[in-house]
């Protein structure tokens, strides 16, 4: 039995987490990123979670825990926010630019969302940490 | 075989180990607590120390749980979300926890994504069982040290 996979099931939740939190960072950065094409605009990203489960073959107990794997970065297909803004240096021949596809609020939101879950994980792994150390301790004293 | 020293121990070499188990799903919950269509689950803590400790009794598996838990084969009926776990154990050992044992948790409010990971309730969870560990490693500590009062007779 390794009680260090609980190590490797944390640091996968942190990860992920902080994927997460790029892409927020990403999305908010380019928030105001406007561009005089419809196609060529920013779109707004998410990460694509997915449970891994302990893939050891044969052994039951091992099946039962997960870590968590980025799968993929997903582009929001919905369309470009249009802003009549003629005086804008990029704007096209009708006067248009196009705002990214990024609603703020929902990407703070996520932000929130996504830093708990990181310190969520962070407790866990200081927890065990300090478990396993008195642990090792056992017989002693 | 159980020596005399297992017996010594009485049950807490078998509750720390379960209460390492534990703690490893319920970091799993707490890690995949944003994951579309992952479904948390736990151990039947009583259920699976009767079963580790030897002593089965039918009684005692039920009733006074307080967790909620639910078999994994009639929650793998029931919902036919495309979460595709499948708890396929076999050949648990002495000691080891019997993979039916591991449950899923009947979510209290369902989440759009198919995740059933409350977060409150794994960390509320997940604190309680640490300090269960602790308990059970202060039980062995002291018990051992008993012995070694005994043995070195000072």
């Amino acid at each position: 039995m390794s009680s260090f996979k609980i190590f490797d099931i944390a640091g996968s939740g942190m990860s992920a987490q902080s994927v997460r939190l790029n892409t927020v960072a990403s999305n908010l950065a380019n928030a105001d990123s406007v561009s005089g094409d419809p196609n060529n605009v920013y779109k707004a990203k998410h990460p694509i979670f997915q449970a891994v489960m302990g893939s050891v073959a044969g052994l039951g107990h091992d099946q039962s825990t997960a870590q968590v794997s980025v799968t993929g970065i997903s582009e929001s297909q919905a369309a470009p926010e249009t802003r009549y803004d003629p005086g804008n240096p990029l704007a096209d021949a009708q006067g248009n630019v196009y705002a990214p596809n990024v609603n703020v609020v929902e990407e703070m939101a996520d932000m929130i969302s996504a830093s708990r879950s990181y310190q969520n994980d962070v407790e866990v792994l200081n927890t065990s940490r300090d478990m396993m150390l008195a642990t090792l301790k056992l017989g002693q004293s | 075989m159980r020596t005399s020293l297992d017996n010594y121990l009485g049950i807490h070499p078998q509750a720390l180990q379960l209460e390492a188990k534990r703690n490893e799903l319920l970091a799993a919950n707490l890690a995949n607590v944003d994951t579309p269509n992952y479904k948390a689950r736990d151990i039947d803590f009583k259920a699976a120390l009767s079963a580790a400790s030897g002593e089965s009794n039918a009684a005692s598996s039920g009733g006074s749980s307080a967790l909620t838990l639910r078999n994994t084969e009639s929650s793998a009926a029931g919902t036919a979300a495309a979460g595709g776990v499948s708890a396929t154990g076999t050949g648990a050992s002495d000691g080891d926890i019997d993979s039916s044992t591991v449950k899923y948790r009947v979510p209290m409010a369902s989440a759009l994504d198919g995740n059933t990971v409350d977060e409150q309730l794994e960390q509320s969870a997940f604190a309680e069982n640490s300090v269960r560990y602790q308990a059970s490693l202060q039980f062995i500590n002291s018990a051992l040290r008993d012995l070694m009062t005994a043995i070195t007779g000072s």
